[in-house]
């Protein structure tokens, strides 16, 4: 969903930035069992990482602002063990396995976690990028609803590419189980003024990572 | 779920564990009986974020970047080679790109979509970074946003901001302080913050670490 709650950026009325002291890496044992239940499961490839980011972005907006970070993340995890049939919902809210299923033969085991990395994304490229450095361009004006990395802001904007950022998966694509579709990915820098007109704060740039799907030759 | 009913402490039997914990803790054993999880390697994970991966790793990166310029600049040659220079910090994604901090040029990064992080050299992100106001205000108000931080910068200077929401991760190279001449990369470490690899803060002068060290 693209234009829902996550794609919050220029939105008004959040309030102050509330800054802890001393923040614990994490602030329950709950917490890190969420975050590490999500990392072991990630490398066993039953979804892609896109498909986790667009279930949390499928909340309803006021249960979205009601969670925290990580209540959003067991939603979402929950989510995706029941559609892709890891457990029923009968043995989540019983809390016991019911029925076996055939496991993956390789799962993260304690020494994986001393090489943890994020999965890669990056393809071989098959194409040649469609726009170099300092090219001028405009953003694709685009409603979809389902997921896209293109923020509702920066949308149908004039900027400048700045950096080509290589060859990666397409989130877009691969989210609602299109497939990778691989594409190139660009730094497209912005004046504050073009994106928030006269409203914007002085000598300020703005830039997003932009697949070439977003962008159009002026 | 209610925000309240999170806060009670794991140590607590199961009658008093909250909705959420009986949740967390119903998948995790659903999961490890059928053989998806190992829950030894779930300790191992919170190991490693509590323990080795942190914020420590990029202010080595920083101290080094200040004191040999061979390395600084393969830094922002390609951040992910030059991090993994340093043997023992974990596997860097192929994209962390370093992004420098001038006189002219002030570089801060926000995630306005999620929470997109170089969790390889700074850990998990702060909850101010994941927050509703940070990802809303900082790209359309970043000054003010520093300034509630306490970073105030001249107009002079531009304001950068990088919204990271894509496959790329971006670290800061604040300005080296004054006064620091001859330091040891030891030394220069403890004035990397967390918040000066964000672009939300400064790095620290020798006074400030002089009144609180």
């Amino acid at each position: 969903m693209s234009n829902s709650i996550h794609d919050m950026g220029g939105m008004h009325g959040f309030g102050a930035i509330i800054e802890e002291t001393d923040e614990p890496v994490f602030h329950s044992k709950w917490e890190s069992r969420v975050y590490a239940m999500n990392r072991a499961l990630g490398p066993l490839r039953l979804w892609s990482i896109d498909e986790g980011r667009a279930a949390q972005e499928a909340l309803p907006p006021a249960v979205y602002l009601s969670c925290s970070y990580y209540q959003r993340w067991l939603l979402g995890l929950e989510t995706r063990v029941i559609k892709h049939k890891l457990a029923t919902e009968e043995e989540l809210s019983s809390g016991k396995s019911l029925q076996t299923v055939s496991a993956p033969s390789h799962i993260f085991r304690p020494e994986d976690a001393q090489k943890l990395t994020r999965g890669s994304y990056d393809r071989d490229p098959h194409s040649e990028p469609k726009f170099k450095v300092g090219d001028t361009i405009r953003t694709i004006n685009t409603n979809t609803n389902t997921h896209t990395r293109l923020p509702r802001y920066a949308r149908d904007k004039v900027g400048v590419v700045e950096a080509l950022r290589g060859f990666h998966v397409y989130p877009d694509s691969v989210a609602i189980g299109n497939g990778e579709d691989p594409q190139w990915l660009y730094t497209v820098v912005f004046d504050g003024m073009t994106i928030w007109g006269p409203d914007s704060e002085p000598g300020v740039t703005l830039s997003i990572e932009a697949f070439e799907p977003y962008l159009e030759h002026l | 779920m209610d925000e309240n009913t999170t806060h009670h402490h794991d140590h607590h039997d199961m009658s008093e564990l909250s909705d959420v914990e009986v949740r967390v803790r119903s998948l995790e054993t659903v999961l490890s009986e059928k053989g998806f999880i190992d829950p030894l390697a779930l300790d191992a994970i919170v190991e490693a974020y509590e323990t080795r991966i942190g914020p420590q790793n990029g202010k080595r990166i920083i101290a080094r970047a200040w004191t040999d310029p061979e390395f600084r600049e393969a830094l922002f040659e390609d951040a992910s080679a030059a991090a993994a220079s340093f043997g023992n910090i974990s596997p860097v994604g192929s994209h962390l790109i370093a992004v420098e901090n001038t006189p002219k040029r002030h570089n801060m990064v926000v995630c306005t979509l999620c929470s997109c992080y170089p969790w390889e050299v700074l850990g998990l992100p702060p909850s101010w970074y994941k927050s509703a106001p940070y990802r809303s205000r900082a790209v359309i108000e970043p000054r003010k946003v520093l300034s509630e931080f306490g970073v105030i910068l001249p107009e002079t200077t531009e304001v950068r901001v990088w919204d990271s929401t894509a496959e790329t991760r971006f670290l800061v190279v604040p300005m080296r302080p004054d006064e620091t001449e001859g330091w040891s990369e030891s030394d220069l470490e403890k004035l990397v913050t967390r918040n000066s690899m964000v672009g939300t803060g400064l790095a620290l002068s020798p006074r400030d670490l002089e009144a609180d060290p």
